[in-house]
């Protein structure tokens, strides 16, 4: 029950949250030089300022900001986002049309970053001099360092063109005929070299994080008890001292959700994946406010259920957290 | 029954300046001051190169994709037959300038946030927070690049766009700072003695808890720079300036022709925050009090 | 009769920043079944060290036994291949440890960490062992047992925690039970609940138990036999009762002085309130031939800075490492 009344308080801040992304992606909208009649007028080739005037009284432009804004969150509850003048179709379809792809690279990234992080991490953990360990300190060292755009085209070159393993670019190939499986095979060929990139940048994060905890956990009293009930060295470290490593990588990983979409962004440019960042890119070029601005709320919405999502793992790996008290 | 001699076996330093002693243990460490040279060769580079070296990094002086090294061009030309070399050089002069002004603005940002939250406790904390939360959600990268969208690229607003959303991790640094400082003895001895709030905050609590922020304002100069080189690789900056990220940006089309085109200032931007970071994790060593008795 | 555990010479080495350390020093001593012997001294004396030795749990690759020998039950312990010294751990014998809120799991539920060890000992079913590990709350006295198996740690208080620590480590009706300070985290009036927990279950399970303190009250309460433990070495040794009264070292004698109530229980005279003054030498100073309390000593002499005392037995069993223990 507490947890389920702690989940509800989350989610109610989580709403809050997401209409504050909404009031500052308004009030941007009205703070920036021109506005949606000069779009209009410059789609159309020019419009004299009686035009204009019109079109803002039909948008209601000429409404006190407070109205507009109330028009504005009303629009979005409906899921109306807005109209894109440039693409000729709603905001919503738009983003709705790419969302998947940017989930699919996003938390396949988070996903293997995270398990491959903590097997990293325990290797490491128990060998600090090892193999493990020295991999684990040079990616940190360069993943902190590198553009993840230039690492992106670094490993595009190597692995796309030199040796030719994986496409190029995009999310399938159009030619490929075939069933469900051949379709998933091509876009997970298509997935790997932008998950590498995108999920080596935080695998150096968790890794290192989760062999400094695992370290820790190591030298604690109930590990010490779980040696002295004479389990085996795997019992020890698999069951007793992993579970208790996982919580701390866990919320850095649900802290980095953000982080993670803003590098997907970069990813996507170089290997043309056809998801938000891609269409970000092609919106800002266009000067398409309604789409930037809609990308920026869902977006902001993927940040935030990442969270909810990390918050459920967490009640999974640690019973202190949210539990009867 | 392992604990440390009972015995203090080593001599007790006589007191020197803090900054003397964290210069001392500085100095130790060989990666660090490595870094630091190399820091200090670009940043040199960058304030005198243009002089040493003047090309314009805009004029076409050759036919593209000339080769490092051949034609009498040190790293080549780009697609449009540009000296890479000069692009390097004037690029380095925005990565820093932006870098720092970046660094500047948040940590500015972040301290007065956190100072705010850390001191006044309260409903103050609890909204300042919530403020810090609220831009933690917003991916760092698109918020940005909808600023600059929106409200131009000039260098000024490329800078305020890193810095507001760069700012919520020295806020979060410096409010667990002021919490852990405002307990201690001599704080409330000088509110005691009457000092003010600002005084408190700003001569008293914040010179304490300066050590981590400046690891943090270090390691915030190098992701700056890779923030701005994200910006500028996807066409986000002043078109009348070179940066590292838009030289790769405008040139990746052509990776298949010359790749060294994309490849040399990838390494430039790799090179320098790869080195503020370690000078980062330098100061982190010889400032971090905890640390310095192992 | 053979004894249960036999611990002869034993020296065990501390690799430090200075050096290598031997924070047992030449310790020999033997325990018979369902005897009790306490472990007295100060931090730093290598108590904990003593323990962790004889369940082969000295920390990796800092600590290890250098020479000696430990023989359980007819077994050399020293040279025990690492699975047969899994087998003898948490079954054999098992030990419970100063901190309880921090020696359990906080992730996994009290009845799971006493199960556990059933089954990887007895090999006995999730169910059997669940089972069992309910019966086992409810001896330790946890009330309402069948209800706070699926508690998780912090759930319970640190007497509550203490007594899981009990039942995992008399899940499998143990050989010897080691207790390394079990008490001195927890509050007075549990300690007391604690100890007598502790003297029932020996009477009903028969082990025998070192119990590792520097509260000469505890020692009073749950041993027969004393070890006076001081720099890694043995200072003395002897029955309680009569080592109270009658100290053979200057050490134990400063010890017991520390603690007037125990003074005036056993003997009428009571000594003014004194402390032992000085602290326990560096690691660094282990190991030398000669006395190590000597700096700490006001009986002390040239011979004790020159030479390590050897053991003067006693007629009634007591023994001390002193050069002058007939004239203390």
């Amino acid at each position: 029950m507490a947890f389920l009344q702690k989940f509800l308080i989350r989610t109610l801040y989580a709403v809050i949250l997401l209409a504050a992304v909404l009031v500052l992606n308004f009030s941007m909208m009205h703070l920036a030089p021109g506005d949606v009649a000069d779009t209009i007028s410059q789609s159309m080739g020019g419009a004299d300022e009686e035009v204009l005037a019109q079109i803002r009284a039909d948008y209601g432009l000429d409404q006190p900001f407070l109205v507009q804004l109330g028009r504005y969150v009303g629009n979005v509850l409906q899921f109306n986002l807005g109209y894109s003048f440039f693409y000729n179709a709603p905001v919503t379809d738009l983003i709705l049309e790419r969302l998947p792809a940017t989930l699919l690279l996003v938390f396949t990234a988070q996903i293997l970053a995270l398990g491959i992080g903590v097997v990293l991490g325990v290797i490491s953990a128990r060998r600090p001099n090892g193999i493990a360990s020295h991999f684990v300190t040079m990616l940190a060292l360069f993943g902190y360092s590198a553009p993840v755009f230039w690492t992106g085209i670094l490993l595009l070159i190597a692995f796309s063109l030199k040796i030719q393993w994986f496409p190029v670019a995009g999310m399938r190939d159009v030619t490929i005929v075939g069933g469900f499986f051949t379709h998933a095979l091509d876009v997970a060929r298509h997935l790997v070299l932008p998950v590498i990139t995108l999920g080596s940048l935080f695998l150096a994060l968790y890794s290192r994080l989760a062999r400094a905890t695992m370290m820790e956990v190591l030298g604690s009293d109930y590990v010490r008890t779980a040696k002295a009930k004479g389990l085996t060295e795997r019992e020890v470290v698999y069951k007793h001292a992993l579970k208790n490593s996982l919580s701390p990588v866990i919320t850095l990983a649900g802290l980095q959700f953000s982080a993670v979409i803003s590098g997907a962004v970069l990813v996507e440019a170089v290997f043309s994946w056809p998801g938000l960042g891609t269409l970000a890119f092609q919106s800002i070029i266009a000067r398409d406010t309604p789409t930037i601005l809609g990308i920026l709320f869902f977006s902001a919405l993927v940040v935030i259920v990442g969270n909810l999502l990390t918050d459920l793992a967490l009640r999974l790996v640690d019973p202190r957290v949210g539990g009867k008290r | 029954m392992t604990d440390s001699p009972l015995i203090p076996t080593e001599e007790i330093p006589e007191a020197r300046h803090p900054f003397a002693e964290a210069w001392e243990m500085f100095r130790r460490n060989h990666a660090a001051m490595v870094a630091l040279v190399v820091l200090l060769l670009i940043i040199l580079a960058a304030i005198i190169g243009p002089y040493l070296y003047p090309v314009d990094p805009f004029d076409m002086v050759w036919s593209p994709f000339s080769p490092p090294g051949a034609d009498g061009f040190l790293l080549g030309t780009d697609y449009l037959g540009r000296d890479l070399l000069a692009a390097l050089i004037h690029g380095a002069r925005v990565s820093i300038v932006i870098g720092l002004a970046a660094a500047v603005v948040s940590v500015l940002i972040g301290v007065t946030v956190g100072a705010l939250a850390g001191f006044y406790r309260g409903w103050v904390e609890e909204l300042l927070m919530r403020i810090t939360e609220f831009f933690q959600v917003l991916p760092t990268l698109l918020f940005s690049m909808v600023i600059v969208a929106l409200f131009g690229a000039s260098l000024p607003m490329i800078t305020f766009a890193i810095g507001i959303v760069s700012w919520t991790a020295v806020a979060r640094i410096t409010r667990s700072e002021f919490l852990r400082i405002r307990e201690l003895e001599y704080v409330t001895a000088s509110r005691a003695s009457g000092a003010k709030n600002g005084k408190l905050m700003f001569r008293v609590i914040l010179p304490n808890a300066l050590p981590p922020i400046i690891v943090q304002a270090a390691l915030m100069v190098g992701s700056a720079i890779l923030f701005e080189a994200g910006l500028s690789f996807l066409g986000l900056t002043d078109p009348n300036v070179v940066s590292w990220g838009q030289v790769i940006g405008s040139n990746r089309q052509y990776i298949l022709d010359a790749s060294f085109t994309v490849t040399i200032p990838g390494l430039a931007i790799f090179v320098t925050v790869l080195c503020i970071s370690l000078v980062g994790d330098g100061l982190n060593d010889a400032l971090n009090p905890k640390l310095r008795q192992r | 009769m053979e004894p249960l555990l036999k611990v002869e010479n034993l020296r065990i080495e501390l690799t430090t920043r200075t050096g290598v350390a031997p924070v047992i020093d030449n310790l020999s001593f033997e325990l018979g079944a369902g005897e009790s012997i306490s472990f007295v001294g100060e931090s730093g004396c290598g108590k904990s060290m003593t323990a962790l030795g004889i369940m082969g749990l000295l920390p990796e690759k800092v600590g290890r036994i250098a020479s000696g020998s430990i023989n359980f039950n007819g077994e050399e312990l020293t040279t025990a291949t690492a699975k047969r010294l899994r087998d003898i751990r948490g079954n054999d014998i098992s030990m419970i440890f100063q901190e309880p809120m921090t020696s359990l799991n906080p992730v996994y539920t009290v009845g799971e960490q006493i199960a556990e060890v059933i089954r990887a000992h007895q090999g006995l079913s999730r169910k059997a062992a669940w089972d069992q590990a309910i019966e086992l709350l409810d001896a330790v006295r946890i009330p309402n047992a069948k209800g706070r198996v699926s508690d998780y740690p912090f759930q319970m208080s640190g007497g509550q925690r203490q007594r899981v620590m009990i039942a995992i480590a008399l899940a499998c009706e143990p050989k010897i039970l080691i207790a390394d300070e079990p008490t001195t985290a927890l509050d007075v009036t549990v300690q007391a609940q604690i100890f007598d927990l502790l003297n029932d279950m020996k009477r009903q399970t028969g082990a025998s138990i070192i119990m590792i303190t520097h509260d000469m009250g505890a020692v009073a309460e749950m041993a027969e036999r004393m070890i006076v433990m001081y720099a890694g070495r043995k200072a003395e040794e002897g029955p309680v009762e009569q080592t109270i009264e009658h100290p053979r070292h200057p050490y134990t004698r400063g010890l017991i002085s520390c603690v007037p109530h125990i003074m005036s229980n056993i003997s009428e005279e009571r000594h003014a309130l004194t402390e032992v003054p000085g602290i326990v030498p560096s690691l660094s100073d282990f190991g030398q031939n000669r006395c190590l309390f000597a700096s700490r000593c006001n009986m002390v002499t040239q011979k004790c800075l020159e030479e390590r005392p050897t053991e003067k037995p006693f007629a009634n069993g007591q023994k001390a490492a002193c050069w002058y223990a007939e004239e203390v």
